[in-house]
């Protein structure tokens, strides 16, 4: 049924509250003693004002009009929208964890400590490389610390003409939107006919103004870089640095390493391969893994572990310095650690075998009635193109609509840029086969409906507790708080 | 094994997908990797744990660390010991909002989209700015971004930041300033504030933006009348760091001619979680909207006419204009935004000033007991609201340890962060401490030395 939910100032009575204070117990002082009048607010603040079994059930009904996981399935493309074990949600708030200062003595950290000292050689191994820093707060923060390292590296050798980064176009907005923010200009890479990075374009463009390739791999069409080796020597011939773009890593578990590949620099989406909730946009993680020679460049502190202790490490003359006020997403990184523990080697290489199991099934049920432009063998993921079906008056973001109808998330819809009328599907290790049935069925309805009646599809959702929403109008008046009348 | 249960393909469901792909073996699907790259044998990771055992783990891993729990906490610097209300863990646990991603679909999503709604609304009211974005990593990185969209209003590139501006900010901003080429010059200190007549000497027709903090790092209230105008007689636009759990007594930004507040929302029923996640707070007047980094949800409606949320004013953001982006941040703190909106419904206008008058009572409080005590100097005269700088009668370190026998997590020792402060502790008090605690603390202190 479709309605709107009045929001919290809507519902707010003068007089209701939904909290309780104990007095204060020290003899109190009038205000302005403490604090002169001029320095005090004068404007009234206007908080709303409810009991909490209101906003309980505010909330709760605000919870009902959202879609998570564990709603249903959410091939969201490049976001490994996975199950989220319930034990990591435990892990992280214990009071041992949960109630710590950033700033207490070493001493009353150790355990700590240790899990950031087990989680870093924990991801050393599953990278390939050789010192991480846990302090990106997400993937694009990750990112931008990264490039800082480089950065870093290329001015300490007093090499200061490396002002480019290359990225291929296939790649995740964060890339491009990262080296601008590091001071650096985009070289835009082509991809080839196979959808692979054009190798012959690359080596056109190193040069000694490269400073660094990022790339995804798999790339955002969930196809591997086959010819990631001559790739890599053709940037590290020019003097410039590998950047690897972590956000597509649940394919790979336990099959090939960054490192391996020879990356210099990566960083993992804990919230997407390690299983940590997204929370709605966030709390994240990424974590960054350099190659020892960057490593005097990462940022303080390091956690090193001395005997049976563990202490930090804040002796790094080179370093970039701090990218968070303290060590980063802690309570994310407790979460990825659990599920790291949880699983083991033969569990997250199962978890990547799955994950690319299951994206190639479904990419084979859905290429019968879908155009595929990339037909072959893909990793977590793969993207196919509703261009036929927007002829027909219905495009991809029609059909995401037609799914929400049905009870699916859809996929991510116009990404990759390099693909018309994009559908990016990535399915995850943790749907079972019924599942990728139940919505392989459901798109070719959604197929047929557009067929029958394309306006129809066009116009759609017609289940959920809004219709489709107005965004032009969002954007050109724009509301972006509520406002007394 | 442990962690498989998440893994619901059978065998016989592997080999009846394997045969639909029309390949032999799950191999056949890695064969695109070079065998150069091909990782040879299994990763070399501690073994597999049952769900008992990897509780048993963390929870002695957890064991050796001191907490709020089982300490009582004096510690500030930017992360507090305030109440956290019971409905708060209640409602972010909904997993409806915490399995879900950033709301794409927002048919689907409005959930998350009405609650952001609603935070940037609070946000706004608390800080007196018209817009709030959905939220940034911590106050570190807010800081570092605000003082970036005010080069950005105003294409220069010289930002000056006051030394009462938290260290720990101060070193993400000269970070993010140091990559990207621009010009970050720091305004000294001055009783424990900043130096007005050093910023005025500062200031000057290229300057883009002047970051302050309120209260500062040291605790303390700035005088922030005039400051404004000395800044906008320049063009230049004025950060301001707040907390903005002392935003129901104290003047709001906007009330002294803040153009961009930024900060961190830790203190709004965020637990402390040994520094993240956290939250960061961004929000301005209107003109500085296109500048703002982040998502932020507008209010729309559907063709009945129903009134909706989406996330809008797009062409900001990275996945549309990609190197032209405000910002490169994706990810945020979204539901660590959803746990301070609730904070700040439960408390409402009336439990906000509760709380703060709370925290700054108990902190004069601590402060006058122990500034009375022999050889502990207040290190600045001035108005302090949860927090004060004291010089004590020897090292910090030696002190903390001795409290801690105590079972008292003691001050932030200032030495490495402000190294001509020398022997001196940062001592906060939130509404959380009783005075019997404080008393324990006025006691420990007196004994020592």
């Amino acid at each position: 049924m479709r309605k709107s939910k009045a929001l919290l100032f809507e519902m707010s009575r003068s007089g209701r509250r939904g909290y309780s204070l104990p007095s204060c117990d020290v003899p109190e002082k009038p205000l302005e003693q403490i604090l002169p009048k001029p320095l005090q607010r004068s404007e009234p603040l206007e908080l709303p004002e409810l009991s909490e079994v209101e906003i309980i059930r505010h909330y709760t009904e605000l919870s009902t009009r959202n879609f998570g996981v564990d709603t249903g399935f959410y091939p969201l493309g490049s976001c490994t929208m996975k199950y989220n074990p319930k034990v990591n949600e435990d892990a992280a708030i214990l009071p041992g964890f949960a109630y710590m200062h950033p700033c207490q003595p070493e001493e009353t950290a150790q355990g700590a400590l240790e899990l950031i000292y087990n989680m870093e050689q924990g991801l050393k191994e599953l990278t390939g490389m050789d010192r991480f820093t846990l302090q990106p707060a997400a993937g694009a923060h990750g990112e931008l610390t990264g490039l800082m390292i480089i950065q870093a590296y290329h001015r300490h050798r007093g090499d200061h003409k490396r002002n480019k980064v290359l990225i291929p176009l296939s790649a995740h907005g964060t890339n491009p939107a990262t080296v601008s923010m590091a001071g650096y200009d985009v070289v835009q890479i082509p991809c080839d006919d196979r959808g692979l990075v054009d190798l012959e374009a690359l080596k056109a463009a190193v040069d000694e103004t490269t400073s660094a390739l990022m790339l995804t791999n798999p790339s955002t069409l969930g196809l591997f870089e086959e010819e990631i080796i001559a790739m890599a020597r053709a940037v590290h011939e020019a003097g410039g640095l590998l950047y690897y773009d972590g956000a597509n890593m649940n394919a790979i578990m336990g099959y090939t390493r960054p490192g391996d590949m020879g990356f210099d620099v990566v960083h993992i989406n804990i919230h997407k391969t390690l299983a940590t909730p997204h929370g709605g946009g966030g709390p994240g993680g990424g974590p960054v893994g350099v190659k020892e020679r960057l490593a005097p460049f990462l940022p303080v502190p390091l956690v090193d572990k001395k005997g049976d202790g563990f202490s930090f490490n804040y002796d790094l003359p080179g370093s970039i310095g701090k990218v968070h006020s303290f060590y980063g997403n802690f309570g994310v990184v407790i979460k990825a650690y659990t599920y790291m523990r949880m699983m083991g080697a033969k569990g997250l290489k199962q978890a990547s075998s799955d994950a690319v199991l299951n994206a190639n099934y479904l990419m084979n049920l859905l290429k019968k009635t879908y155009y595929l432009p990339y037909d072959r063998i893909c990793k977590h993921e793969f993207v196919l193109s509703a261009r036929p079906e927007k002829k027909k008056g219905a495009g991809a973001g029609d059909i995401a609509k037609a799914l929400l109808d049905r009870g699916f998330h859809p996929p991510t819809v116009y990404f990759p840029l390099i693909v018309e009328e994009a559908l990016m599907i990535e399915p995850t290790d943790t749907e079972t086969k019924e599942t990728l049935d139940a919505f392989a069925r459901t798109m070719e309805e959604i197929a047929k409906d557009i067929d029958e009646d394309a306006e129809k599809v066009a116009h759609g959702p017609y289940n959920t507790v809004v219709g489709r929403l107005d965004e032009v109008r969002a954007a050109r008046s724009p509301i972006l708080r509520w406002k007394k009348e | 094994m442990g962690g498989n249960h998440y893994l619901p393909l059978t065998d016989e469901d592997r080999r009846e997908m394997l045969s639909v792909v029309g390949v032999n073996s799950v191999e056949d699907l890695f064969r695109d990797i070079p065998a150069e790259v091909r990782l040879e044998g299994e990763l070399d990771l501690p073994p597999a744990l049952a769900e008992s055992e990897v509780l048993a783990h963390l929870s002695a891993l957890s064991s050796k660390n001191k907490h709020f729990q089982n300490c009582v906490s004096f510690m500030g610097a930017g992360v507090y010991d305030h109440y956290i209300p019971s409905i708060i863990k209640h409602i972010t646990g909904r997993s409806e909002f915490y399995t879900s991603y950033t709301p794409y679909q927002p048919e689907v999503s409005q959930g998350v989209l009405q609650a952001i709604f609603e935070y940037q609304t609070m946000i706004c009211q608390l800080t007196g700015m018209d817009v709030a974005n959905a939220s940034m990593y911590d106050g570190g990185t807010a800081v570092a971004e605000g003082a970036i969209m005010g080069c950005g209003a105003t294409r220069r590139s010289k930002v000056l930041i006051s030394r009462s501006v938290s260290p720990f900010y101060r070193e993400v901003i000269r970070n993010y300033f140091n990559s990207r080429g621009l010009t970050l010059e720091e305004i000294p200190l001055r009783d424990g504030c900043t130096d007005r007549d050093k910023l005025g000497k500062m200031l000057g027709d290229d300057v883009a933006s002047v970051v302050l903090q309120q209260p500062n790092f040291f605790g303390m209230v700035e005088n922030m009348s005039g400051i404004a105008d000395m800044i906008h007689s320049h063009k230049a636009v004025f950060v301001v760091s707040a907390d903005p759990l002392s935003l129901p007594l104290l003047q709001a930004p906007a009330e002294y001619g803040a153009d961009i507040v930024v900060g961190e929302g830790q203190a709004l029923g965020v637990p402390a979680s040994f520094g993240g996640p956290l939250l960061g707070i961004m929000a301005a007047r209107d003109r500085f909207v296109r500048q703002m980094p982040g998502r932020i949800a507008g209010e729309t409606a559907d063709s009945e006419g129903n009134r909706g949320f989406v996330l809008t004013l797009q062409t900001r953001e990275q996945h549309i204009r990609r190197e032209k982006a405000a910002s490169n941040i994706c990810s945020n703190e979204a539901l660590v935004a959803l746990a301070a909106s609730v904070y700040l419904a439960s408390l409402g206008p009336e439990g906000m000033r509760e709380v703060a008058g709370q925290c700054l009572q108990k902190t004069a409080y601590a402060r006058d007991k122990i500034t009375a005590l022999k050889n502990y100097d207040l290190s600045f005269p001035g108005i302090n609201f949860k927090e004060f700088a004291v010089t004590v009668p020897g090292d910090p370190a030696e002190l903390n340890k001795k409290l801690l026998g105590k079972n008292i997590l003691g001050g932030v020792d200032l030495t490495p962060l402000y190294p001509e402060l020398k022997n001196t502790m940062l001592f906060a008090v939130t509404e959380k401490r009783t005075r019997a605690e404080i008393d324990a603390l006025v006691r420990e202190l007196e004994g020592w030395k």
